[in-house]
């Protein structure tokens, strides 16, 4: 397949709704998208950038403390900027890294999905988040399958979403 | 937050910019803007001891990885040889052992990796004082790409030797009570080889570099953060090195043995933990010290002047560079932590090339039973240093103890330290610059720490640089990467 998707959740799943990132990927997986590569992890880190390279499309899907629900699909752009946790990055910073060091920037994508706790040790998502998970999940098996995302579908379309339908082919 | 009264004014950094997770430092001055003390406030996990309470002893090497995302690996291990013995485990079989040591290897390779090119080097190759918006690995990666690669494909070749036998990245299921669930294949034993030289040739760079930066700048570097402490750290039986296993080894600042083959199953009788009513981490110390002089560094640093030799021929000779430089006496030195972290970079690709020649990790007998137990501890060497697991579980096999000390968490007063004494030589009045700022992270950072296993998610770590007046009033606040 000419164009290579990467999906990569991220977050802890010990951590009540910070597993949304990771139980996206779950999800995916379990049914998987002919052409789409899963993968799970804590956090971004610098190593991403080499993966991130070898594709086409790369979708960051972690979880929200604030922001629209159910989630928001945004449109990433290269930042030099870092995340301040040490050994992080942002998904900004991921795009220029793998710009800089491995000469190819796909089109990256965050999926930002709302949860509602954070604090304390858990496995388990809560309602919302969970009900927001769902139409996350929903939202990219459809772009996926289709090989587009078209602002229509997204759940918040006054925002800055992919300059009009936004196409693998 | 500390207590401030009339004559005192504080300076608060939140939280600590490129160290894992929250953190806040507080300076605190009297009225001539002299630093009176300065704290670091670290939000630690709580509560972890509880979530586990109730669990199958089996399942804690696979929860105890959500402490951390970034030394999953370690707690994985850590959690696993304690479970050994709760399992009624004394000797896992031969092909479980260096799968596990094959793991942590690579743990220790790719975490080392990932501090020094992408943490540390900003400060080392551009200079404390240079503009934040280039001292970070964005910078060094428009500046030094062969370096920033170089760091890139280090950590990605630890981090699959970490997939190969610890399995995904957040479900790592390597480890079990008594063994190891698999071996690893000739096919993946031969995709490591493949670049293995690479590796070599790399770690064998960022040793010299890191080596010859400390050398060049020893007259600055010697003091910055410094002062004399004690070490900890487990070494083997006939006193090498050991990251995996052996028994607990600590010295004074001049060398002198204060523990020696100690038996962390009884950790309790040497270490105790202090509570602190301004910080949520606790202080740990050698209990025959005691807690105002008994504290102790682990880590890199703490390992090379601890142990009498390392087992591999090129690490071994470059610890007997490292330790001509103080005639063999144990290095106090703060920013040391980069050159020692480098030595272990250089162990571990050489144990990690040893190991992968071994048929023994081809072989099939991987899990060993025996009788339980209701209690056992399990240590490791993390790369941020000594890693604590404590657990004691019921009849029904059902944990109802846990007590966790964190490498963090054994460097919590020498961090603390290294702050003051950095605030005391390089900040004066409440002007707070980016170099100043930057000169107290650059000592926290020496020691790598994992400040927390703090949630991430989107919208979260503003760095925040406050000042408040003597009333406790915001007078000035600081921004940065909002």
């Amino acid at each position: 397949m000419r164009n290579r998707v990467l999906v990569i959740g991220y977050g802890n799943p010990g951590r009540l709704d910070d597993g949304l990132g990771p139980a996206l990927a779950n999800a995916l997986e379990n049914d998987p998208i002919t052409g789409v590569t899963v993968d799970a992890d804590y956090q971004l880190t610098v190593e991403d950038a080499a993966e991130v390279a070898r594709h086409d499309w790369v979708i960051l899907a972690d979880a929200a403390v604030r922001g629209p629900e159910p989630f928001a699909f945004r449109v990433v752009k290269p930042a030099a900027t870092l995340s301040f946790s040490t050994h992080s990055v942002e998904p900004g910073a991921l795009l220029t890294l793998a710009a800089d060091l491995f000469g190819c920037a796909p089109k990256m994508f965050t999926v930002a999905i709302r949860g509602y706790a954070f604090d304390g040790f858990g496995e388990s998502l809560t309602t919302g988040a969970r009900n927001n998970l769902d139409a996350a999940v929903a939202f990219l098996r459809r772009s996926l399958i289709d090989g587009e995302f078209r602002p229509s579908r997204m759940p918040d379309a006054d925002a800055p979403a992919p300059d009009t339908v936004c196409s693998l082919n | 937050m500390s207590k401030t009264n009339s004559t005192t004014r504080k300076v608060v950094i939140e939280p600590v910019t490129r160290v894992e997770g929250h953190g806040k430092v507080t300076i605190l001055l009297d009225e001539q803007n002299r630093v009176q003390q300065a704290r670091l406030h670290i939000v630690e996990f709580r509560g972890f001891e509880r979530f586990i309470q109730g669990r199958p002893y089996w399942e804690a090497p696979v929860l105890v990885q959500r402490l951390c995302g970034i030394c999953p690996v370690s707690h994985h291990l850590a959690a696993v040889k304690a479970m050994d013995l709760i399992a009624g485990v004394d000797r896992i079989p031969p092909t479980a052992e260096k799968m596990r040591r094959l793991m942590h290897y690579g743990q220790m390779f790719q975490s080392h990796a990932l501090h020094f090119f992408h943490l540390c080097s900003p400060d080392l190759l551009f200079g404390f004082d240079a503009d934040p918006a280039i001292r970070n690995v964005i910078g060094v990666a428009r500046k030094h790409p062969d370096l920033a690669v170089q760091g890139v494909m280090m950590r990605k070749y630890g981090q699959e030797i970490i997939k190969a036998t610890a399995g995904k990245k957040i479900h790592g299921t390597g480890a079990i009570p008594g063994g190891i669930n698999k071996n690893l294949s000739i096919e993946e034993r031969d995709f490591f080889l493949k670049d293995l030289d690479q590796m070599v040739k790399w770690s064998r760079a960022a040793l010299a570099l890191a080596k010859n930066y400390t050398v060049e700048h020893l007259a600055t570097l010697k003091d910055f953060g410094s002062f004399k402490s004690n070490h900890l750290s487990l070494v083997r039986a006939d006193g090498a090195m050991d990251l995996y296993h052996g028994n607990l080894r600590a010295i004074d600042a001049d060398g002198n043995r204060i523990l020696d083959q100690v038996d962390y199953q009884n950790y309790r009788d040497y270490i105790a933990e202090e509570v602190k009513p301004w910080s949520y981490m606790k202080f740990p110390f050698i209990k025959s010290i005691g807690s105002e002089n008994g504290w102790y560094r682990v880590g890199p640093l703490p390992r090379v002047n601890t142990c009498d030799f390392i087992d591999t021929p090129e690490a071994e000779a470059a610890r007997k560079e490292f330790m001509a430089v103080t005639a063999s006496k144990p290095n106090n030195v703060t920013m040391a932590y980069h050159w020692t972290r480098m030595i272990e970079v250089l162990h571990s690709i050489e144990k990690i090339r040893d190991l992968l020649h071994d048929r023994d990790l081809q072989g099939t007998d991987l899990v060993a039973k025996g009788t339980r137990r209701p209690r056992a501890v399990g240590l490791i060497e993390a790369p941020r240093g000594t890693l604590f697991h404590e657990y004691e579980v019921d009849e029904r096999d059902l944990v109802t103890r846990c007590n966790l000390i964190v490498s963090t968490t054994n460097n919590n007063t020498p961090m603390n330290r290294a702050v003051e004494k950095v605030a005391r030589d390089h900040l004066s009045g409440v002007e707070i610059t980016e170099g100043l700022l930057n000169r107290v992270e650059v000592a926290i950072r020496a020691y790598d720490p994992c400040l927390s296993c703090a949630t991430h998610a989107l919208g979260q770590m503003p760095l925040e640089v406050e000042l408040l007046d003597a009333a406790g009033q915001v007078v000035s606040r600081r921004s940065r990467g909002c």
